[in-house]
């Protein structure tokens, strides 16, 4: 007995579509199963996590204030995974982007403006998009494995905004706590509804999704992208460079997490602090496999990994099931889309071992 | 002298896990094979090794659980990118995500409790030696262990004809199946053994390092391993003293700052971090260097034709 | 017939009312958001203690909730709030950088009460800060130090640099050089309140420095373990970490927050809770000392003598003369400090052999 893998004359169609729903089939009977085994019911605790959270008002709010990091990002990361370009060190472009956004409300304290605003959001993008020009310069230039330049760029950018909230850029009036001081009324990204929490960011989410998904599907550049990403070397006999392409694919993934970046410090932090890395640079990756690389399944990826965040909370507070259990969830859904994948390109068969050895 | 005795001990420690978890990759890469879960692995590891050591009262069966859960946790790998064909960088993330998870959930009855030591071996006369004696004969057996694996590693690669076999794969998928090798059983077999490392590793974490359980105790080892198995080009012998020279790093910010060193500490705690990249750029720009060594078929899947 | 309809409808409504009046009084619901796991051993695992003294005054009068490991940032907002909806009458937030989330939600939840440790922003009728006079439990551990050292010189791992964690540092020495006016001490920052490996590692190269006694400032029993092992005498943090060093723990400062906690919720219950602002010390009971281990019987009689005077009030650590570390006088002989520049405490005294990172 064999498992064999019979590549598909082209890729399925049907299963383009069917695999994330597949996927997340496969995610919620396991998750069945583990909570069993934990002690819960099963059914209770899937309620909790995913449908109980859209019921009330206050959490759909809360779930759009989770999703839009994640979307921006992993709508950036689409574009890089999607070219051959591994960025695994969005979290480190997604903080150095919030630094920079936040340079002028903390440099200039007093100083309102409408223009403050869309300063911060391009120097976000700006400094995100710089950071993230480290690991592409040595990937195009030097040969360098960006998976673990950009990785390691992670924890400096983590240890370079902890000095600056510590040191020059905190708050004198912090009582020596690491931060600077909240920013003016015209340094916040304003709340989307009254009563929101979600703010602005979440519109950038959406406009970025369409953009960059026409960009994709319907561009040149588009083209470009996918060529490089399937085959380098016909992308090379067309004319694509692959160097090229690696700067320009870091330099959007940066400066879109480098919104994420100022869009949460602006929007929901309102001041810089030691606490902004809470791993987002990293779901972002798995939101955007589930997401199959597309910026407007990202969108509905994004949501749904904010659904289980929030749900994952309510589960706690109601069930007494442990925040780990959100992570395991996350990890088999990655790993569900990546199996389910397969389906796409390969048809599997089990056959009987009636050939001798290979 | 004592003091300097205990320092490179003390550095032994931390280097350790990383050459073990490293050696394993660095086996798996020269199959062809890139697996990223390493992170995930090392803490199920150490995990499985801590639970075990509490439940049985005995550390050295919680480094043989840790083996081979690392051994089995690399399976879901395995089968994923070498059956099913899936991206490999995206499954050793999941590898990583789920074993992060996976661990903190078991581990969870476990956090706080006094943790088993694996006590450093004591030979008689040997280990009561000036200086030589604790350094090198009065060290735990995990210790010993990674030397040994990495010097047993380098004699398989380069003088046997079965590590010959492993490396014709990592360089040239396609052309050992046409010789018959069967690429894919050896692959599964190098990742197996790149869990078990990572394992071990892990294991050493939890059971000799600071004997307790705490969730993500790995804290960014796995991923210094990886960027170690490039920065040793491949070969064991530099992924030695790759491993003792980050290990060497990490002790010295605690030194430099107790001794009063003024440089701020966040720069100090960057630079195993920083000194990575920079070793990977120094690395890639040497490019003959780089080209000998790195297996061709590092990351490609492999689907045998029929 | 209208007017008996009206009467009939108003009593209804007052009767309901009056029932849900009763069902609040009923079953007060007291809840706890935990910065770290319960099982630290340390900080959270002494809140968690007082949690489960509350159950045990009251049993089924209350209920009692709690969760784990929540960033100390902006993200910690919508856990409270999730509380805060869950029917929690009192909630309290365990840890300093919960202070602006904290008073966020009081604002939107006024019926419900907050208690933030260790702040110090009251921007609500509902919120109350409290914290504990952990510095008075240093002082008599560096009285024990300087009596127990051989060296002259203690180590000391700290986390952060925030008042806290000053005034610690600063009472510790104050206490040694009470009974050894040369005593030195060495300072590593780790930058973490609990990262076991890591402060195995600072131990470590603090007792290859020179030093024979550990102490800490962060949450794990790593630095007495690696203390035990190499036969340093050391003290615990937060809770009793006898059983982490058996022949080597002096004694450990234990926070002891149970009165505080049960006198609280019984304020709840009873409907006299008021905004207030706490800072008890060994006088209230919330700083215990361990039993006084591993030392000769003078020493011990000495710290008792010294806990007794702290507790009883005739005595406080900081009391003139003192010098800071820059040589200008601080106290004049007699003199006590300022709550406010002990709450802001940014500079060293005398003595300290570490320059304050910032």
């Amino acid at each position: 007995m064999r498992i064999e893998l019979q590549k598909r004359q082209a890729a399925s169609g049907v299963f383009s579509y069917l695999s994330p729903f597949l996927a997340l089939a496969l995610t919620l009977i396991a998750g069945a199963i583990m909570f069993s085994l934990l002690g819960k019911n099963p059914a209770t605790a899937l309620y909790t996590y995913f449908i109980e959270p859209l019921t009330d008002p206050w959490s759909r709010d809360q779930i759009i204030v989770k999703a839009t990091p994640l979307a921006l990002i992993a709508i950036g990361l689409a574009v890089c995974f999607r070219s051959g370009n591994w960025n695994i060190g969005a979290e480190g472009q997604y903080l150095i982007g919030g630094m920079i956004g936040a340079t002028l409300p903390v440099l200039f304290h007093e100083w309102q403006s409408p223009l403050l605003l869309p300063l911060m959001m391009a120097m976000g993008m700006a400094g995100g998009a710089l950071y993230a020009f480290i690991p592409a310069i040595l990937k195009s230039r030097f040969g360098t494995n960006e998976i673990l330049t950009s990785l390691m760029l992670v924890y400096i950018a983590q240890q370079i905004v902890d000095w600056v909230v510590r040191g020059p850029w905190r708050d004198p009036k912090g009582m020596g706590f690491p931060g600077t001081k909240s920013f003016n009324s015209s340094g916040i990204l304003p709340d989307l509804f009254k009563h929101s929490d979600a703010h602005y960011g979440a519109v950038f989410a959406i406009l970025t999704a369409v953009i960059i998904w026409f960009m994709l599907s319907k561009t040149l550049k588009g083209f470009e992208i996918s060529v490089l990403g399937q085959s380098p070397r016909a992308g090379r006999f067309a004319g694509f460079s692959a160097k090229q392409m690696t700067v320009f694919a870091f330099l959007t993934s940066g400066a879109l997490a480098g919104l994420a970046g100022i869009a949460e410090v602006s929007g929901s932090v309102e001041k810089l602090d030691d606490k902004l890395s809470l791993g987002y640079g990293f779901t972002a990756i798995i939101v955007a496999f589930l997401g199959r690389l597309n910026p407007l399944g990202i969108l509905a990826a994004a949501f749904i990994l904010a659904l289980s965040y929030i749900g994952g909370e309510a589960a706690q507070i109601s069930m007494g099931i442990s925040d780990r259990a959100t992570r395991v969830f996350q990890g088999l859904l990655l790993f569900f889309v990546l199996a389910c994948d397969t389906l796409i390109h390969y048809r599997i068969r089990i056959t009987s071992s009636l050939k001798g050895k290979t | 002298m004592d003091v300097w005795v205990s320092i490179i001990i003390s550095i032994c420690a931390a280097s350790t896990p990383l050459l073990l978890a490293a050696t394993g990759e660095l086996v798996v890469e020269r199959s062809g094979v890139l697996n990223l879960g390493v992170e995930g692995m090392m803490v199920m590891g150490a995990v499985a090794g801590f639970s075990v050591a509490q439940l049985t009262g005995n550390p050295y069966l919680g480094a043989l659980a840790a083996i081979v859960v690392g051994a089995l946790f690399s399976l879901i790998f395995a089968f994923l990118t070498l059956t099913l064909v899936a991206n490999q960088v995206a499954s050793g993330l999941a590898l990583t995500i789920l074993g992060l998870g996976l661990s903190g959930m078991i581990g969870e009855s476990f956090v706080g409790r006094p943790g088993i030591k694996m006590q450093p071996i004591d030979i008689p006369i040997l280990s009561d030696l000036p200086v030589v004696g604790k350094l090198v004969f009065g060290q735990d057996l995990l210790f010993y262990s990674s030397i040994f694996i990495v010097v047993a590693v380098a004699y398989f690669l380069f003088k046997t004809r079965a590590g010959l076999m492993l490396r014709s794969v990592g360089d040239s998928h396609s052309s050992a199946h046409a010789l018959g090798i069967n690429v894919i059983k050896i692959r599964y077999l190098a990742v197996m053994f790149g869990g078990a490392c990572a394992g071990l590793a892990g294991a050493h974490l939890s059971l000799v390092y600071v004997p307790q359980w705490v969730e993500g105790m790995t804290a960014g080892r796995g991923w210094i391993a990886l960027a170690l198995v490039v920065f040793a080009s491949w070969r064991p012998w530099r992924l030695l003293i790759g491993a003792y020279l980050f290990g060497a790093v990490t002790i010295a910010q605690f030194h430099a700052q107790a001794i009063g060193v003024p440089i701020p500490a966040q720069f100090l705690t960057s630079l195993p971090y920083l000194a990575t990249i920079v070793v990977l750029v120094l690395i890639a720009r040497n490019r003959r260097l780089t080209m000998i060594n790195t297996p061709a078929a590092l990351g490609q899947p492999f689907v045998p034709d029929r | 017939m209208k007017k008996t309809l009206f009467a009939l409808a108003a009593s209804t409504a007052v009767m309901l009312s009056g029932q849900a009046f009763a069902d609040s009084h009923s079953k007060t619901k007291a809840c706890f958001i935990y910065i770290g796991p319960t099982g630290d051993f340390g900080w959270t695992y002494q809140h968690d203690q007082g949690r489960k003294a509350i159950k045990a005054k009251f049993g089924d009068k209350v209920e009692t909730a709690y969760l784990e490991n929540v960033p100390e940032s902006a993200e910690a907002q919508r856990p409270i709030e999730a509380f805060a909806r869950s029917g929690c009458s009192i909630i309290f937030t365990t840890s300093f950088n919960y202070m602006d989330p904290t008073n966020k939600a009081a604002g939107k939840y006024p019926d419900v009460k907050f208690e933030h440790a260790t702040g110090f922003k009251r921007e609500h009728k509902n919120v109350s800060t409290y914290s504990s006079k952990f510095y008075q439990g240093r002082y008599v551990q560096g009285q024990i130090a300087a009596k127990m050292s051989k060296t002259g010189v203690a180590g000391y791992i700290a986390s952060f640099p925030i008042p806290e964690v000053v005034r610690g540092i600063n009472a510790f020495t104050l206490g040694a050089q009470s009974v050894n006016p040369d005593f030195k001490l060495k300072v590593v920052w780790v930058s973490t309140w609990f990262d076991p490996p890591k402060e195995a590692d600072a131990a470590k190269a603090l007792i290859d420095q020179g030093v024979d006694i550990i102490t800490q400032h962060t949450d794990s029993t790593a630095a007495m373990q690696v203390a035990a092992e190499r036969g340093i005498k050391a003290f615990g943090q937060a809770s009793d970490m006898i059983k982490f060093g058996p022949k080597t723990q002096l004694t450990s400062i234990i926070d002891d927050w149970a009165p505080y906690y049960v006198s609280r919720v019984k304020a709840v219950m009873d409907g006299t809770w008021e905004q207030s602002d706490v800072w008890h010390g060994m006088a209230e009971g919330n700083v215990v000392m361990a039993p006084y281990t591993n030392m000769p019987d003078d020493v011990a009689a000495m710290a008792t003598k010294t806990a007794a005077a702290i507790k009883a009030g005739s005595f406080e650590p900081f009391t003139g003369p003192i010098t800071k570390q820059d040589g200008s006088e601080w106290l004049k002989a007699g003199a006590k400090a300022e709550i406010g520049t002990l709450l802001g405490m940014n500079f060293y005294v005398k003595g300290v052999d570490d320059k304050l990172p910032n």
